[in-house]
């Protein structure tokens, strides 16, 4: 049996939930998804539409998020159902709380998967390596695994015909004893990055905050969403909600277009897999352009704003 | 206060990774200290400004002792080698650096929050699980008083803001600090800094959890057609044609 530990909101499962249903499905048909902290209860119906089991624990214990409090939830529910995958989100939290996880039941744990695979009495899955230069293939046998699935990489699950069924679980859980002292939530109007087919970045050489609008405009004009490298994030004119690269969001949209960006391999193994990478720079050596299909060699201020004109003349 | 940074060998970031029999293949590759970790070393000198009770530790193949010495030589006061140049998955890892977290009995644990060669960000949070501590991780703010950590550090949508208490493991990356350079007379001295070398049978742990099946090179075939910009605005048109008619993804 598979055992997801879903992502949600409280009012809906995350996409990543839905991506990891549809990768469990290609590897066991029984599949169980627990719902974890408040909220989970009215996430459990969605659920139910895609998989036959869903497990709910509503325990006050369990909010604010602390990994250590999740990994011993899963650990029991794993357990007492007896598991032989649990797969997490490749998110922040998901990455910091599977190791726990892992350590916690001795067992394997496969990070971060592109691709996963059943093999005998184990998992293989592809993931990224060495700043995403690599693709690297890993395999585990034991009886229970842990793995975590690299958002947008899977399709999104399709409901089943009938429903499946929920349960309530009780826990005994410790106390965190983080205090969470505030939280800072960085929203965007604009497609979310991560799932927008089409993304406009500037970097460094954007040369202000105010700058950015250029961006923003062919950003607009072509339905796109908006990112910064972290030079741009760490000088304080874009939110870090937006930040591509090793420290920030993976993206692999269709057209990657970026101005005024060098090129630096942190930056790189986030967008490194974009079908077609764009590059607008004034410096023709940058190392940018020997990663683009396209680019333009030139000062932004002025191709940026041609570039929004005749995307609106294509669009009208 | 005592304090232990994890400390990793690995390709630069800039360097071309090449591979050999489906595996990356190092021979003659530029290698460094991990930059991730470099930060965790940084703080670890801030806190104890004079080095002292400030530990490498690598768990790693003969050529860490490089980024080892490059940890001393921005200011650690000694270091320990676990050498195995096996694969050796992230829960083995973290037994036996617990072993040497429960030898050494810091207060603190630096840990890079991701690897320059695995890609993974799980040792720190296997580590303090393998402890039963608790973790901080992708940390850009450190502020310690006593034993109370105020901190914040990134999460999915955001940012937050911490408060724990010692001992803690904290994973680390750009954006807490700015790392030093090692002056020509720090890396003179670090060469007599003791590094005790130790072995994995040291430790009684075998590892083996997890099989590298194969690792291939990532090398997407680009277009790379540049366009003259001296005209924004024919240069605009042709690059817009070109993803509209050529690409197909405008």
């Amino acid at each position: 049996m598979i055992l997801i530990l879903a992502e949600h909101d409280g009012k809906k499962l995350k996409k990543t939930s839905l991506e990891m249903i549809s990768a469990a499905r290609g590897l066991n048909p029984e599949i169980t998804v627990a719902l974890l902290g408040a909220g989970a209860g009215k996430v459990a119906e969605e659920a139910a539409k895609y998989v036959g089991q869903v497990l709910v624990v509503e325990d006050p214990k369990l909010e604010p998020y602390d990994a250590r409090v999740y990994s011993q939830a899963l650990q029991q529910i794993a357990e007492q159902a007896e598991a032989s995958l649990v797969l997490i989100a490749g998110t922040r939290a998901g990455r910091e709380l599977a190791p726990r996880l892992a350590v916690r039941l001795d067992a394997p744990y496969l990070e971060d998967a592109v691709k996963l695979e059943g093999i005998q009495d184990g998992l293989r899955i592809s993931h990224y390596a060495f700043l995403a230069r690599v693709t690297e293939t890993l395999e585990a046998t034991a009886s229970v695994i842990i793995a975590t699935v690299k958002p947008n990489t899977q399709p999104a699950a399709a409901p089943n015909a009938q429903d499946g069924d929920i349960f309530e679980v009780e826990l005994e859980l410790t106390a965190s004893s983080v205090r969470v002292l505030g939280r800072t939530q960085e929203k965007t109007a604009r497609v979310a990055l991560t799932e927008a087919s089409l993304v406009v970045t500037g970097g460094r050489g954007m040369g202000s905050m105010e700058n950015f609008k250029l961006i923003e405009d062919l950003a607009d004009v072509l339905g796109a969403g908006v990112g910064a490298t972290r030079a741009a994030v760490d000088a304080g004119w874009r939110p870090y909600a937006e930040q591509v690269g090793q420290t920030g969001k993976t993206v692999q949209p269709n057209a990657y277009i970026c101005a005024g960006v060098s090129g630096a391999v942190q930056h790189l193994s986030g967008m490194g897999k974009s079908k077609y990478i764009v590059a607008i720079n004034k410096d023709a050596e940058a190392p940018i352009f020997k990663v683009a299909d396209y680019g333009i060699v030139g000062d932004l201020n002025l191709i940026l704003p041609a570039l929004t004109a005749a995307a609106k003349r294509l669009k009208d | 206060m005592k304090i232990l940074c994890l400390i990793r060998q690995v390709p630069d970031a800039e360097a071309r990774v090449k591979a050999k029999n489906g595996l990356v293949d190092l021979e003659g590759a530029t290698l460094a200290l991990d930059g991730m970790d470099e930060y965790g070393v940084e703080q670890a000198l801030r806190i104890n400004t004079d080095g002292a009770n400030t530990v490498a530790v690598a768990l790693g193949g003969a050529r860490f002792e490089d980024a080892i010495r490059r940890a001393l030589a921005m200011g650690l006061e000694r270091a320990i080698h676990v050498e195995s140049s096996e694969h050796l998955d992230v829960v083995t890892q973290a037994k036996i650096l617990a072993k040497i977290v429960q030898e050494e009995q810091p207060d603190l644990v630096f840990c890079g929050g991701q690897h320059a060669d695995s890609d993974s960000q799980a040792l720190g949070a296997a580590l303090a699980e393998a402890l039963n501590w608790n973790q901080i991780t992708w940390t850009t703010a450190l502020e310690i008083e006593n034993s109370s950590v105020k901190a914040t550090h990134d999460v999915d949508d955001g940012k937050e803001q911490l408060e724990l208490e010692l001992p803690l493991v904290i994973t680390t990356q750009q954006g807490l600090n700015e790392p030093r350079y090692p002056t020509l007379p720090n890396i003179m001295k670090a060469k007599k800094k003791e590094i005790r070398k130790a072995s994995l049978a040291d430790y009684g742990v075998a590892g083996g959890k997890v099989r590298v099946v194969k690792q291939e090179i990532q090398d997407k075939q680009r277009l790379n057609k540049l366009i003259d910009g001296k005209d924004p605005t024919a240069a605009a048109e042709e690059l817009i044609k070109l993803l509209h008619v050529e690409a197909k993804v405008i």
